[in-house]
């Protein structure tokens, strides 16, 4: 059958049908709505208990941090893992070279924009704005306990300066201070860091990821410091697998697994 | 004709823009020619279902999940509770679907942030797939030399009779 | 939580799906995808999910364009639909 007239049938009777249940929905922007806080006569729900009882139990204010790194803290373990795993599965898609590309080799000059006339602008002007966006991007990966941010948001900062960096010269620039060998390890090492956070309580005798248990390791009085440094500790985590894999992604992409040429 | 807009259509407006823009990227996804508008499609679709999925967790009159006022949140100045903070000029709602005032929650005054929490991950995991996806065209880019649908499917039939 | 503002907002979205998945010039498919990414961050930001709206803006609609682009960079610039 043509494509084209069995995806209107289809969409007009998906669409139909997600409309008619649309309407038995509660209003937009509801306080006593179900997801909101719960049915009546039933049981409340969890989103009034991370608000009203996280602060007192792990002394982060950023309520959606302390939901994402502690009390949710094995999805996001897994996600960090999903993201590892897309990056390994485009180097073995893209980065099989074949007998006649060379091996990648090192560039030859400090960089390929200071003899170029052309491109002294865009060169000039993304050389000044990536120390910036890096500063910025550490900031928001330190400050997610108090502010908007966290780990994923500074990560994929971190790999976008590369990627910056890629854009205004040329891929091997960016190589030259990302080799590929370091973002390999720094993706496997941001992994193990969240794992270790895991797997130590394990090893003193308590539950996996119960962060609690660290308090005589980290030195704090009371086991909610230890769960705010623990965040911490697992922010940087998913902070160094997401930037690695982000200029990987991009580093194959552009170049189709060579690491040569490439935007 | 009109009184079925203003009864259906105008409380949930907002979950009919997110089913068309869903089915938008669905028709996109299937009936497209070339891979790439095919995968924009689904990261369409993909949008509009977290936006769908963020919009549960509104709440009238609420700021954002950050505690202010560390300890003593309950106390913070609240915004004047869910029904005072509308201003005069929103067309007014259902009455009957206003939530009661006397029985608010200091809770209220915070938007709900499970929702947020389960749509980072869909949104970063969605993007690591996406290069997955693009990753692939590429390769059949460099296979058969072509991205449409129905050249890959002539030249695969090919490939298979000679074969 | 601004009704008029949601209303705009979403309309411009219908179109920026629309118009992105129409065109014949890829690379301009990719711009307008950015900018269906960038409204739906300010969506998000308005409504109050401003961790959302921040990963949005830097995941959606800045490494998923430049993906989209370095891939059209390798493949064909013009489609056929």
């Amino acid at each position: 059958m043509n494509p084209k007239i069995f995806a209107s049938i289809a969409v007009v009777i998906t669409g139909l049908v997600l409309l008619y249940g649309v309407s038995d929905f509660p209003t937009f922007g509801d306080p006593r709505s179900p997801a909101n806080s719960g049915v009546e006569g039933g049981a409340p729900s969890t989103s009034l208990y991370y608000i009203n009882e996280s602060y007192s139990a792990t002394k982060v204010p950023n309520l959606v941090t302390s939901v994402l790194a502690d009390y949710r803290s094995y999805d996001t373990m897994f996600e960090t893992v999903v993201v590892f795993a897309a990056g390994m599965a485009i180097f073995a898609i893209l980065r099989c070279v074949g007998k006649d590309d060379g091996a990648v080799v090192a560039p030859q000059r400090k960089s390929s924009i200071d003899g170029d006339h052309n491109r002294i602008i865009v060169g000039m002007t993304c050389r000044l704005a990536v120390p910036v966006v890096q500063i910025f991007a550490l900031y928001v990966i330190a400050h997610g306990h108090y502010s908007p941010g966290g780990g994923f948001q500074g990560g994929v900062m971190l790999g976008a300066s590369f990627i910056l960096i890629a854009l205004a010269g040329n891929l091997e620039d960016a190589l030259s201070r990302l080799s590929e060998r370091s973002y390999m390890a720094l993706a496997a090492l941001g992994i193990l860091i969240y794992a270790g956070f895991g797997v130590l309580p394990q090893v003193l005798g308590k539950n996996f990821l119960d962060y609690g248990a660290l308090q005589k390791i980290l030195l704090t009085d009371g086991p909610e410091m230890a769960r705010s440094h623990s965040m911490l500790g697992v922010e940087i985590g998913v902070a160094l697998t997401v930037m690695s894999i982000m200029f990987a992604i991009f580093a194959n992409l552009s170049s189709r697994g060579t690491l040569k040429g490439g935007l | 004709m009109v009184e079925f807009f203003l009864n259906t259509v105008k409380p949930h407006f907002n979950f009919w823009v997110y089913v068309i823009l869903m089915m938008v990227g669905l028709w996109s996804l299937i009936a497209k020619n070339n891979l790439i508008k095919k995968m924009m499609g689904l990261a369409i679709f993909q949008t509009a279902i977290i936006l769908f999925y963020v919009s549960l967790g509104v709440k009238d009159g609420a700021t954002i999940p950050v505690l202010e006022h560390y300890g003593d949140y309950a106390e913070k100045a609240e915004p004047a509770g869910p029904d005072a903070s509308k201003p005069a000029s929103k067309p007014a709602p259902n009455p009957a679907s206003m939530p009661a005032p006397a029985a608010s929650n200091p809770a209220d005054a915070f938007a709900n942030p499970v929702p947020h929490v389960l749509m980072l991950t869909a949104i970063v995991v969605g993007v690591a797939t996406l290069g997955v996806a693009l990753a692939l065209c590429e390769m059949i880019f460099k296979e058969f030399d072509t991205l449409e649908e129905d050249e890959l499917l002539r030249k695969i039939k090919a490939l298979h009779d000679d074969a | 939580m601004i009704l008029s503002f949601d209303i705009i907002i979403l309309i411009f979205l219908i179109v920026a799906a629309v118009i992105s998945l129409n065109v014949k010039d890829l690379l301009s498919s990719a711009m307008i995808y950015g900018i269906y990414g960038f409204l739906i961050c300010l969506l998000w930001a308005e409504m109050g999910a401003v961790d959302v709206a921040f990963t949005e803006a830097t995941v959606g609609a800045g490494v998923s364009t430049v993906l989209f682009i370095a891939t059209i960079l390798n493949t064909r610039r013009k489609s056929s639909d």
